[in-house]
């Protein structure tokens, strides 16, 4: 059982050059946390820590518990009954568990987008302009027309939509709708990008799109991806996180775990002799 | 996806089997070469500069096998780098045949003329660059990284005997004029049988890059993270 409570929990080593910064700021620096569905722990003792413009991806096979964590890192399970957490999740060093924590004011500035692109039925316009209407962001209709723009131009999907931004968002392709949502996310201007299985439902060229985007946007953003596809998890991420049965058994460097990992669970895992 | 693996699996076995032929066979074109230079057998000797189409053809299908496990089942971790360390040990292979090949063409020249000396230290040579790819090979297949080192150790050897016919030759060329131009095909087979065990080297290197994912080569020690 060792290979499930590996050394390198937390960052990956410093001297290599992709490997993070120590003296920079953690983005998110999440210190043993532990995960309850009712009675069943669905994530035991997780340690990790992120560092700000890194895409990281969670990798492992369905059931692992690296969509519940992703979950935790914006409080999106706080709406399922019965769930409790335990340990710390800190974002800029700020408990986002911790008492008097606005959980709306965590979820702009952490982000999501879903497996499932989930466009609301209203215009392109409406669907990127809607969280800077609700959350009063902008003060004039310039203002909101300019952060719209801004937004769909970020998400590369400017060009698409410029001559018809007041027709149905229902009516562009899954790849457009996504990217539509990915702009939707953008708009409030979050620091971190969390991302469910945002290319699972893509052809393989929509799936492109998302994953160029994904590399233009760490500049910018810091990205947290979970995916099934261990190709695209190579090709978009820095770092790689492997999760199974609610562990995490190793995280370090892509270009690592990929070639050469650490752990004989990981390597059994991309190497499909698992189970 | 357990399917999948399987048939994974059994094409990368398939591979290493013809891998492993292809080693066979340059091994036993070098040995041929020696022996004809050693015993002035021309009939042995152009057995090997006629025989290089079987090397040839497994050089290409090898390369064809691995470019197509890339393209189809992207592998990944240890698999990657036994279809990676194939690629590269494939093209060792094949030139240790066209080495073969041009051993034999120098103890052809060479049986033209009247024997230098004794051969001692050339033969020694051959043995020793077979050897080397035979436990190269050897630690290919058991996936022995401790065969694999001493693999490397041995190359140091070959380089000494290299310079010792080198040496010796030399006087030989010196003294006598008409010795100059057999002595020069003899140097020039040591030089292809140490360039033999320079490719037995890069095998073991490959070797231990697959099992442990270390890379030695030019003495270098880079764990992949």
């Amino acid at each position: 059982m060792d290979t499930l409570n590996p050394p390198l929990l937390s960052v990956p080593r410093p001297s290599t050059p992709a490997a993070p910064d120590l003296g920079r700021q953690l983005k998110i620096d999440v210190e043993r946390l532990s995960f309850f569905y009712g009675a069943k722990r669905a994530l035991e003792d997780i340690s990790i820590r992120i560092q700000p413009n890194v895409v990281t991806a969670f990798i492992g096979p369905s059931g692992c518990g690296k969509s519940t964590f992703l979950r935790t890192l914006n409080r999106m399970n706080d709406i399922i009954a019965g769930a409790r957490v335990e340990g710390q999740v800190l974002i800029d060093g700020h408990d986002i568990y911790g008492p008097g924590v606005d959980v709306v004011a965590l979820r702009r500035k952490v982000g999501m987008v879903f497996q499932k692109s989930n466009p609301f039925p209203k215009s392109v316009f409406d669907n990127v302009a809607y969280g800077l209407r609700i959350n009063r962001m902008v003060s004039s209709r310039s203002e909101l027309a300019g952060r719209v723009e801004e937004s769909l131009k970020q998400a590369a999907i400017w060009d698409e939509v410029k001559d018809r931004l007041q027709e149905s968002a229902l009516a562009m392709s899954g790849g457009q709708q996504q990217r539509l949502c990915i702009a939707r996310t953008l708009a409030v201007r979050p620091d971190i990008i969390l991302m469910d299985e945002p290319a699972s439902a893509l052809d393989p060229i929509a799936t492109q799109r998302i994953e160029e985007l994904i590399y233009n946007l760490k500049k910018t953003y810091t990205i947290v991806i979970v995916t099934h596809n261990m190709q695209q998890a190579a090709r978009v991420s820095d770092h790689t996180a492997f999760f199974w049965l609610g562990r995490l058994v190793e995280y370090g460097r892509t270009e690592t775990i990929f070639t050469a990992p650490s752990e004989k669970l990981t390597e059994d895992y991309l190497t499909g002799r698992f189970g | 996806m357990e399917r999948v693996v399987r048939h994974f699996q059994e094409e990368l076995e398939q591979l290493q089997a013809r891998l492993l032929e292809m080693g066979g066979l340059a091994e036993e074109r070098v040995r041929a070469a020696v022996q004809g230079l050693s015993t002035r057998d021309v009939d042995l000797i152009d057995q090997v500069l006629q025989g290089d189409e079987p090397v040839n053809e497994l050089h290409v299908e090898i390369d064809s096998r691995c470019f197509k496990l890339l393209a189809l089942h992207q592998p990944m971790a240890t698999d990657l780098r036994a279809v990676v360390s194939a690629v590269k040990i494939n093209t060792d292979l094949e030139r240790v045949g066209d080495l073969a090949v041009n051993i034999a063409e120098a103890a052809k020249r060479y049986a033209t003329h009247a024997p230098v000396k004794k051969l001692i230290d050339l033969p020694q040579m051959g043995d020793l660059a077979q050897a080397m790819l035979r436990d190269a090979l050897d630690s290919f297949v058991r996936r022995d990284t401790t065969l694999a080192k001493q693999v490397l150790d041995e190359d140091d050897r070959l380089d000494e005997l290299k310079t010792k016919i080198f040496r010796e030759l030399l006087a030989y060329m010196l003294n006598d004029r008409a010795t100059v131009e057999p002595s020069l095909d003899l140097i020039l087979i040591s030089r292809h049988l140490e360039r033999i065990g320079d490719h037995a080297t890069n095998i073991a290197e490959d070797v231990i890059f697959m099992v442990s994912a270390l890379d030695v080569r030019h003495h270098a020690v880079n764990p992949q993270n």
